[in-house]
């Protein structure tokens, strides 16, 4: 235990090992702690296939553990079903994957404002006008209107954040949002994310190959083999 | 919910051909479904309605259920006598006026009697059997359709000559008789009169036209040989479903048998019922196979979406959500090819109805159609529960997607 001014983790993670069924079973993540502290800026490296996403997907309760427990505000997931986890990811997480993932027959608009509508809290006129805020916030307010065939890799790509947004979650997980974008695309897209938190007081952890952004987080936490190898846990308990 | 339908709707607009291709099939099975029971029920109202017309709805003979106890039994409590040779005389209603006007007084309806016989028509050397009925002209057309049914002269015209007798006109024509000439009865008892056709009738039931004739009730009496005979009691009910139950209140009454006239024709309610039967299996089948149509689609429409449903529930939509979007997609191919196929099976309906054709066997020249809501609310029920089966099964499939599984498998 730390002192009692550290603050209560937003996600956490602990001792989690997550191994796949199959012919030959894979482990994908092994014994892995770490806790994730409001306003945090945490950067994920490691070599491809050393099991980044699936640290993601475990944050993100769109993955289960094998063993090990993860905990959104201090509260354990284990025991919760399907449709709570469903509802913890629409009301306190935002993801953004690595290819975009966006609903193609729908605008860039409709798209941020599907979660708002999933949830239901504003009314249709206040999910348009926080929708167009954000993506206002992104720099493709312009852009609201078109479908994402119409946007370029970037502007999709910030429309996807512009989605983890949309419900103002606590933590933001995103899995290589720089991937397939340019230096300078890449950069701005940093500059975002950066932003998200120091203004409002959300963490986020993203994912990344490029050791430079990786650099200018405030936490980096480095995976081989499944393992934290670098950068763990800011407070684990149990 | 709004979500929901615009997420379904997204899918199925963007897939306009396959779309039409499903709510056609629905459309065509609602539409034959509905042209199929409005010519079956219509055939079936029409021969009912025939049938109910040209016989009384309920018949009250001079025979009994069982044999009379015999005195015999009577007295002997064990003694049971079988084996009664039945009398060759019609012993004929007692008191058939007494009952006429009981049942008269208490039934919601008309009551005829009717003297019931057979006689051999002679006519220029040919002998024809024949059943002669004794009818009372002013009282028959209150429980038959004798009256409209006469071709040549009137109902009336039996009082204008002695003996006057009015003929089925295929038996007039299969004897070669015609209005005015005399012909001549030969009664069971062999003793011969002479009567005069004054007119002629078509029922348009071929057996009848065939083989009756119809006489005043004293006439029939003195063919029968038995003054003041009435063997039988014809009753007319307003409420026609409800005469077998009448029937069965009368006989009660009475004590003589009452035939209902779904009784009279037991074999053949329960051959519609069969055909019935046979009916909804048939539409059930076709709309089953309409809905097969849609499956497909829904399943191909899912397949192809599973990543958007990945992204859905990776969002936090809940599996019961995903999966009312693909049951409102086959929902609503299935309502819209319900409205559709309700204006197919209408047109078809009126299309059918308008064809005019001969039939040797029966006057109806146009096909019988039967227009009820009925068919239209059935059609659209089996149609609307076969889509959403049709839509269930995919979007059950759909709903299970594991999304990490297809986002580790895109990346
Ligand atoms: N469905 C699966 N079945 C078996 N093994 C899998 C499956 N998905 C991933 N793996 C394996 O799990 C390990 C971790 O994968 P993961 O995607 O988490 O790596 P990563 O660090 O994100 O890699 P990259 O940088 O290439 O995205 C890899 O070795 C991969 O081969
Ligand atoms: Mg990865």
């Amino acid at each position: 235990m730390t002192g009692p001014a550290s603050p209560q983790p937003l996600l956490e993670i602990r001792h989690a090992t997550r191994i796949i069924d199959g012919e030959v079973p894979t482990t994908l993540v092994r014994e892995v702690d770490l806790a994730i502290l409001p306003g945090e800026f945490v950067s994920v490296t490691g070599p491809s296939g050393s099991g980044k996403s699936s640290l993601l997907y475990l944050l993100g309760l769109l993955d289960l553990p094998t063993v090990g427990e993860v905990l959104v505000a201090g509260e354990p997931t284990s025991g919760l079903d399907e449709d709570a986890r469903a509802k913890i990811r629409l009301t306190h997480l935002g993801f953004v994957f690595q290819f975009h993932f966006l609903l193609p027959e729908f605008t860039a608009l409709a798209n941020v404002m599907l979660p708002m509508r999933a949830l239901g809290k504003l009314d249709e006129d206040e999910q348009r006008a926080r929708a167009m805020a954000i993506l206002d916030q992104l720099g493709i307010a312009a852009h609201a209107l078109k479908r994402p065939g119409q946007l370029s890799g970037g502007q999709r790509q910030r429309v996807a954040i512009a989605r983890a947004l949309a419900n103002d979650p606590m933590v933001v997980l995103a899995d290589e949002p720089t991937g397939n974008l340019d230096t300078a695309s890449s950069e701005q897209v940093l500059q975002i994310l950066r932003r998200l938190t120091d203004e409002q007081g959300r963490a986020i952890v993203f994912v990344t190959h490029d050791l430079s952004l990786a650099a200018r987080a405030d936490r980096q936490v480095r995976i081989v083999d499944g393992r934290i190898a670098d950068g763990g846990p800011s407070r684990v308990d149990g | 919910m709004r979500l929901i339908l615009d997420i379904a709707w997204t899918h199925i607009s963007s897939r306009v051909r396959q779309t039409l291709v499903g709510l056609l099939g629905v459309a065509m099975g609602v539409g034959f479904s509905i042209m199929m029971a409005a010519l079956m029920e219509g055939s079936q109202r029409d021969f009912v309605s025939e049938l109910v017309d040209s016989l009384p709805h309920i018949k009250v003979s001079d025979e009994r259920r069982s044999a009379p106890p015999q005195p015999a039994e009577v007295a002997y409590r064990a003694l049971e006598v079988v084996g009664l040779s039945t009398p060759v005389i019609r012993p004929g209603i007692k008191n058939p006026y007494a009952i006429v006007s009981m049942l008269e007084a208490w039934i919601d309806g008309t009551v005829a009697p009717s003297v019931e016989t057979r006689a051999i028509i002679r006519y220029a050397g040919r002998d024809t059997a024949a059943s002669v009925i004794g009818i009372d002209p002013v009282r028959e057309p209150k429980v038959s359709k004798l009256a409209t049914q006469i071709r040549e002269g009137t109902l009336a015209d039996l009082h204008k000559a002695s003996n006057a007798i009015i003929l089925g006109d295929k038996l007039a024509a299969k004897i070669g008789a015609r209005t005015g000439n005399s012909i001549t009865l030969v009664a069971a008892t062999g003793d011969l009169m002479t009567a005069t056709v004054v007119a002629l009738f078509h029922s348009g039931v071929a057996q009848a036209d065939e083989t009756q004739a119809y006489v005043l009730m004293k006439t029939a009496q003195i063919l029968a040989g038995q003054i003041g005979l009435v063997n039988s009691i014809r009753v007319r009910a307003d409420d026609i479903m409800g005469a077998r139950d009448l029937a069965t209140r009368i006989e009660a009454a009475t004590g003589y048998k009452s035939v209902s006239w779904q009784e009279a024709n037991e074999d053949l309610l329960s051959a519609f019922e069969i055909r019935n039967f046979i009916m909804f299996t048939v539409v059930g089948a076709i709309l089953l196979v309409a809905s097969f149509g849609t499956y497909n689609i829904i399943s191909t429409i899912t397949h192809e979406k599973t990543r958007d449903i990945a992204i859905l529930k990776s969002l936090g939509f809940q599996e019961r959500q995903v999966r009312r979007i693909f049951l409102l997609e086959s929902l609503i191919i299935g309502v819209a090819g319900t409205l559709v196929g309700w204006a197919l099976g209408y047109a078809l309906c009126l299309a059918l109805g308008s064809i005019e054709f001969k039939s040797p066997f029966m006057d109806v020249n146009r096909l019988p159609i039967y227009y009820t809501p009925k068919h239209y609310l059935l059609s659209a029920s089996v149609a609307l529960s076969a889509s959403g089966i049709a839509g269930f099964l995919p979007a059950r499939k759909a709903a299970q997607v594991q999304p990490v599984e297809i986002i580790r498998g895109a990346s």
